[in-house]
């Protein structure tokens, strides 16, 4: 149903979010990769031009669409975003732009409804961590979510099968690893928990987050 | 790749980003064995320049690749391979120049370089990248001048995009060996590049020597003979590998074009979703977009811009107190031709500012109103998106 929703005709821009150290760059290239395998002629994926240190925000997108890309410009109306770490949901800029029926993608411990988001767009959240955390995916004990997030990517927006997405992970990683990635991938898509716009609130945000998001100055 | 596919057999380079990858991927490859190539660390551009120079000199296919200060540093070094005729091949990474320091992407390095007697060539996407480096041996080895194969940093060099790798084979029948005319041979000992004077001259041995002015006339010829050299072999390269990248310029929609919008490098590809955007909505808009900026395709441009009347030049360069180098160049290839257009200079994408296709569209819409004849401007260029 989802997917029918996400259509194969148009182009889909896909933005990224995470912290430096985490993989959002990585995650990007490895969902261009896929979507590449998946059939979809034209792919871009490219992080944001700028300085990265480890846990300073970091951000990347990726592009596909049934015609080959001309446009290299940062995205403005994405139609995923997704959070490798919640706690930069706190920053507006991270769904701006986020398109009415587009997807929010967050990697936490909460259900969707219990993020503290607001804006008119539908949110899927996978405790991506605790599956990374499972599997024995850690880097600097820390879990590395970038790859297993790629699971809820498939589940929600059907844009790009999970065979597709194990391929291009085999082809990233070696045996063991990849694997490992594979298996992670596998059990996001099956934990990621959806609410679609429709089912929860429409339209103006709640006034407790509408508060707490505008009283963010950028 | 472009290296390994064209049996580079010199290389060196100096990493800066955003040429790194490059020199990176480079170095790597020559360690694990994939790559046939001797390459040379060394410890600044100068000299990257200088040991190409020399193995090109003694008859290595030779390639290296830099950006912005790393260019500028080649500098003397530029002007001396391309005055003894050397056929190197240089991937210039695009970047602003400091100060103040931006490691992100303009044209303003390659445009510092344009006289120094290279070729300049910019590539609009990955592809295109790759097929260059190919076709710029074949044309650098033919007319004995380097070649500059110019790509935007971080907005191409940092973009995974699907590219057509061709095979070893075809781009072996395509770009055979590089046979020399002349080498530096310790068996066969002979000075090259000895100190002209003013006027041509007899030597010891009495042979009539030629004078500093010849060699430069000479290598000008020269960049005017790469320029049907340019066509021809994309012509060539589409025969065999099925893509032409429109050889010294190329045009999109410009048949029927009222306004035409002249860019270089990718922000060409930019330009071209701005027209498709344009015409739904009746405006009748292109792109001309220039492929090799040295030798400038005057007899290009005239003929791509028939229908036209008004360009707007959107540039990632400026030469401080006239306009950008492109504009100036556009309007002195139209100068006494039957074109007879205004030209618009836009500054844009300076140190990596973003452009955007909608931002392209509203200035050519701005344009296409009462206003448009009127726009010469006294010369002055106009600068997109100012904070």
């Amino acid at each position: 149903m989802i997917a029918d929703r996400m259509s194969k005709q148009k182009v889909h821009e896909i933005r990224w979010h995470g912290r430096g150290g985490q993989g959002a760059v990585t995650a990007a290239h490895a969902l261009a990769e896929a979507a590449f395998v998946e059939g979809w002629v034209g792919v871009t994926s490219v992080p944001a031009f700028g300085a990265e240190r480890r846990g300073m925000p970091v951000s990347a997108s990726t592009r596909f669409s049934p015609q080959v890309i001309r446009t290299y410009s940062q995205i403005e109306l994405p139609d995923v975003v997704v959070v490798l770490d919640e706690s930069l949901l706190d920053d507006p800029s991270v769904t701006e732009g986020l398109k009415r029926d587009g997807w929010l993608i967050v990697n936490s411990a909460l259900s969707p409804e219990r993020l503290q988001v607001s804006g008119d767009f539908n949110i899927a959240a996978v405790d991506a961590a605790r599956v990374s955390a499972e599997m024995g995916l850690l880097s600097g004990g820390s879990p590395l979510v970038n790859t297993a997030i790629l699971g809820a990517f498939s589940r929600v927006t059907g844009l790009v099968s999970m065979p597709s997405i194990e391929a291009a992970l085999r082809r990233r990683f070696n045996n063991s690893a990849s694997d490992t990635n594979v298996n992670a991938a596998r059990l996001t898509h099956q934990r990621t928990i959806l609410n679609p716009r429709s089912n929860g609130e429409t339209g103006e945000p709640r006034t407790g987050e509408y508060l707490r998001v505008s009283g963010y100055c950028r | 790749m472009a290296v390994r596919l064209c049996r580079v057999q010199v290389a060196s380079a100096y990493p800066i980003t955003p040429q790194s990858p490059v020199s990176e991927t480079l170095a790597r490859l020559v360690e694990s064995g994939e790559l046939a190539t001797e390459f040379v660390d060394v410890e600044s551009e100068h000299s990257a320049m200088a040991v190409v120079s020399a193995s090109s000199l003694v008859g290595a296919r030779s390639f290296t690749a830099t950006s912005s200060q790393g260019l500028a540093y080649m500098h003397e070094m530029l002007h001396w391979t391309a005055g003894a005729r050397l056929p190197v091949v240089m991937a210039c990474v695009n970047r602003a120049v400091g100060a103040p320091w931006s490691i992100l992407n303009d044209q303003q390095d390659s445009i510092s370089q344009r006289d120094t007697g290279w070729m300049q060539m910019y590539a609009r996407d990955n592809q295109e990248i790759l097929d260059t480096i190919i076709q710029a041996f074949k044309i650098a080895e033919s007319v004995y001048v380097p070649v500059m194969v110019c790509y935007d940093g971080f907005v191409l060099s940092h973009t995974n995009m699907p590219v057509d790798i061709p095979s070893q084979a075809d781009v072996d029948a395509f770009l055979p060996p590089y046979k020399p005319q002349y080498v530096i041979d310790a068996a066969d000992p002979r000075t090259y590049n000895a100190v002209t004077l003013a006027n041509p001259r007899r030597d010891a041995s009495g042979l009539m020597r030629q004078g500093y002015m010849e060699f430069r006339q000479q290598l000008h010829e020269a960049l005017e003979s790469a320029h049907d050299r340019i066509k021809q072999v994309d012509q060539e390269f589409a025969a065999v590998f099925g893509r032409s990248h429109g050889g010294m310029a190329w045009g999109y929609s410009l048949d029927d074009a009222e306004i035409a919008m002249v860019t270089m490098g990718s922000l060409g590809m930019e330009a071209t979703v701005a027209v498709d955007r344009l015409r739904q909505r009746g405006c009748k808009a292109g792109v001309l977009g220039i492929r090799a900026f040295r030798p400038f395709p005057k007899g290009e441009v005239i003929e791509l811009l028939r229908s036209a009347k008004t360009a707007v030049v959107f540039e990632k360069d400026i030469s401080y107190g006239s306009e950008g180098a492109v504009c100036s160049e556009l309007k002195a290839a139209l100068y006494g031709s039957q074109a007879r257009i205004p030209v618009h200079g836009y500054i844009v994408g300076l140190g990596g500012r973003d452009v955007k296709a909608r931002e392209l569209e509203a200035v050519v819409e701005g344009l296409t109103g009462a206003g448009a004849m009127d726009g010469r401007q006294n010369g002055k260029p106009r600068w997109l998106s100012l904070g």
